[in-house]
């Protein structure tokens, strides 16, 4: 299904999906799983794309929308959405794998790093961002990612919205007016 | 029961569209033992079917078939395909509305006498005076429930709205209250008062909020005078060699056509569906479209001067908590040219749950500027901007010249070029808004830009005389007797206020208007 907010969309079951299934990534831990967080909290094995394309890409979210209050998983789960869809649309992976290969290409040229995530201050990257940000690998992204990220049930608890409502009786008693510092 | 009609009974009245106007009229004439059919485009979902989650609802109820924009508006820039965020579904519109009811202003139905002469803009007084709409704004409001109307007590500010009048007071407004509103603030017509849920926008689950899907229709169906056939989008009106509409052409659900014939014909698809209909139903003998002999059909396209400011605290709000949009700042809709701009502008409380601050706060935006706002979502208060902009014949509704929908219709554009008038009047709000909110100690405030337009109007507009608009003081087409246009599409101007109030109560006119003229053959 196509979207008509303007962005170039997953489908709506993938990010729907996503933002079902938190806990999913955190399960995910397929043998030789190639992405996966130091202490083992999550794992993430990319099964179309390359696993070295899924990593900078996870960098490259946490850049476009940095909230030092996430964890990766809360990024990982939006480019396992870009693996899902990838599977089934050659071009989107070929727009992915093309585009991290420039970023890599770029960090390497203007940093002498190894490819985008190994650049190590943020500001740098994001100097590798400006650069490519009116293009259509940036612009798809990033018009994924602002869906992606901000409808995942995990960061709605971080920012302290309380999602559904009506199945809860609704705020009238449960704090609609409580504040009182004004 | 709703009552089954025949496609070849041409003895019913046919309105396209059940919301805020097609709805209310349609079980007006049925409350008056007049035999009608409401074709929706949408499907029939009902309360239960509505969803506490802003993407998923969207998907459901969204008019989502393709439309272009163009022009300078942002818009344009942020949402190309999506000009106007509207309903398709029986209810129409009336199931995401926020429920703010507000009567426009006497000088608002005469701006050309009012403002005089705004270079660029194509000001219009309207055939009709604040008097002449007094009673039926009483109807209306009756109808609604209407808080601070008929004796109803206002809702309770909720935290969103303790922000505001704080500022409010600071700033030194006097008129600041929770607003007048569609909402029950006690039970009320069968319905339970509001639970402060807070997803007004994604259909009251409560039913507190008064929408034509089950306020209006069902009322009508009871009759037995009142079909309601959801999926069945209509492509085209037809009419006869004396150029009297004749009936509809519609497709249902699997895109079968079928024709429905009608004594009288009824537009209420809203303001870009409805002039759409009308080029799109060129004849050899109307060949710029029906009921368009002025030229006007699809031009003077308003959704009123928008954007919200949104403040960030040192401490909680959680602004989503409860009813959207109780809260209103009324000091900035008079008429007083010294602050730079013609026209006056209401500020209303508003919240966006996280989904929909991340894609409307700034859209297009990211890295720390924005996800750091983000962050402090708790701890955010706003507010929406709505005020009048000048109508301009270049922003219109046209047909695309090369894109077709499925049925082969060329899909819609929207052009809109803001008015200079339309940006000093944003950017006195912006100031002010931001101003309130940094007098309650905001550590940071957001100019946010506007949404997709909710408030889509005057692409059909009423005139006085036929050459300067489409339909008359009744809504009647100037150029074909039995074709009605009844929804938003109507307005002359747009005003400062929210328009449906208005909307619903030319619908209660219009109604005893058609009744009249059947009864007395002449329709
Ligand atoms: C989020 C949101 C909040 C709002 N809040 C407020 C508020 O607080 N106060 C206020 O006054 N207004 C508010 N509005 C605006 C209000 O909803 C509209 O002004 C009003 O509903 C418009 O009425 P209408 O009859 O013109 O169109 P709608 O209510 O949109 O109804 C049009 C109907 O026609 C159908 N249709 C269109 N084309 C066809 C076709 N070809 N064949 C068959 N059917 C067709 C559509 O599917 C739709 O159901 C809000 C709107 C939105 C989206
Ligand atoms: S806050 Fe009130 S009006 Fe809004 S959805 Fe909830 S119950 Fe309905």
């Amino acid at each position: 299904m196509t979207h008509s907010m303007g962005y170039t969309p997953l489908s709506r079951r993938g990010f729907l999906r996503g933002s079902a299934a938190t806990a999913g990534l955190v399960a995910m831990t397929l043998a030789g799983g190639l992405l996966s967080a130091p202490n083992g909290a999550w794992a993430f094995a990319p099964k179309t794309l390359k696993p070295e394309t899924a990593r900078v890409l996870v960098q490259m979210a946490r850049d476009t929308y940095p909230h030092d209050r996430f964890s990766d998983a809360i990024y990982a789960q939006a480019v396992a959405g870009y693996d899902d869809k990838a599977a089934t649309d050659a071009a989107f992976q070929a727009l992915l794998e093309d585009g991290v290969a420039d970023l890599n290409s770029r960090a390497k040229d203007g940093f002498g790093a190894g490819s985008y995530d190994r650049v190590g201050w943020e500001e740098n990257r994001l100097s590798i961002l400006r650069a490519i940000a009116e293009g259509p690998f940036f612009q798809a992204v990033r018009s994924d990612l602002v869906v992606s990220i901000y409808n995942n049930h995990a960061v709605w608890e971080i920012l302290g919205y309380e999602g559904s409502s009506a199945d809860k009786g609704g705020y009238i008693d449960r704090g609609f007016n409580d504040l009182d510092w004004v | 029961m709703s009552a089954p009609y025949d496609l070849n009974d041409d003895s019913v009245v046919v309105i396209i569209g059940s919301g805020a106007g097609g709805g209310t009229l349609g079980t007006e004439l049925a409350l008056k033992g007049i035999d009608t059919v409401i074709l929706e485009a949408g499907a029939r979902q009902e309360i239960e079917d509505f969803v506490n989650d802003e993407w998923e609802s969207f998907g459901k109820i969204a008019w989502l078939d393709k439309r272009t924009t163009s022009g300078t508006w942002r818009v344009s820039k942020d949402f190309p395909n999506l000009p106007a965020w509207i309903v398709k579904a029986v209810g129409g519109s009336t199931i995401h509305w926020a429920g703010a009811s507000l009567r426009f202003q006497e000088h608002e139905f005469k701006t050309a006498t009012t403002y005089g002469p705004v270079e660029g803009a194509n000001l219009l007084d309207w055939p009709l005076t604040l008097k002449e709409m007094e009673p039926y704004y009483d109807k209306a409001e009756f109808k609604m429930g209407v808080t601070r109307t008929n004796d109803i007590p206002g809702l309770p500010g909720n935290n969103n709205f303790k922000v505001m009048k704080a500022g409010a007071d600071k700033l030194g407004y006097k008129e600041c209250h929770t607003g007048r509103m569609a909402i029950n603030s006690q039970p009320r017509d069968d319905r339970g008062s509001c639970q402060q849920i807070g997803f007004c926008f994604q259909g009251c689950k409560s039913g507190a909020k008064w929408s034509t899907l089950y306020a209006e229709i069902p009322k009508g169906e009871e009759t037995g005078k009142l079909e309601v056939r959801p999926n069945s989008q209509v492509l085209r009106i037809e009419h006869d060699a004396k150029g009297k509409a004749t009936g509809v052409v519609y497709a249902d659900k699997d895109g079968n056509q079928h024709l429905q014939k009608a004594r009288v014909v009824c537009v209420a698809g809203n303001s870009i569906e409805s002039p759409r209909l009308l080029l799109n139903s060129a004849s050899a003998q109307f060949p710029d479209g029906l009921a368009n002999s002025s030229g006007q059909v699809g031009r003077n396209y308003m959704r009123h001067t928008t954007g919200s400011v949104y403040g960030v605290f040192e401490k909680p709000v959680h602004m989503y908590r409860g009813t959207t949009m109780a809260g209103i700042i009324q000091d900035e809709a008079r008429f007083d040219p010294s602050r730079g701009f013609v026209g006056g502008y209401e500020f209303e409380t508003l919240s966006l749950g996280v989904p929909f601050m991340a894609a409307f706060l700034d859209p297009g935006s990211w890295g720390r500027s924005f996800s750091s706002a983000m962050d402090d979502y708790a701890n955010m208060a706003g507010m929406w901007i709505v005020g009048e902009d000048m109508p301009q014949e270049s922003n219109a509704i046209t047909l695309h010249p090369t894109e077709v929908d499925p049925f082969g219709l060329p899909i819609p554009n929207v052009n809109y070029d803001d008015h200079a008038n339309d940006v000093a009047m944003r950017d006195h709000a912006y100031r002010q808004g931001a101003a309130l909110y940094d007098a309650v100690g905001a550590v940071r405030t957001f100019p946010t830009p506007p949404y997709p337009s909710t408030h889509n109007l005057g692409t059909n507009r009423m005139s006085e005389k036929p050459r300067d608009g489409v339909v008359n003081r009744w809504g009647q087409t100037h150029d074909i007797a039995n074709l009605f246009v009844s929804d938003g599409s109507q307005f002359t101007t747009g005003a400062a206020e929210n328009p449906t109030l208005t909307i619903v109560a030319l619908a209660i006119r219009q109604a005893d208007h058609i009744a009249e003229r059947m009864g007395q053959k002449t329709l």
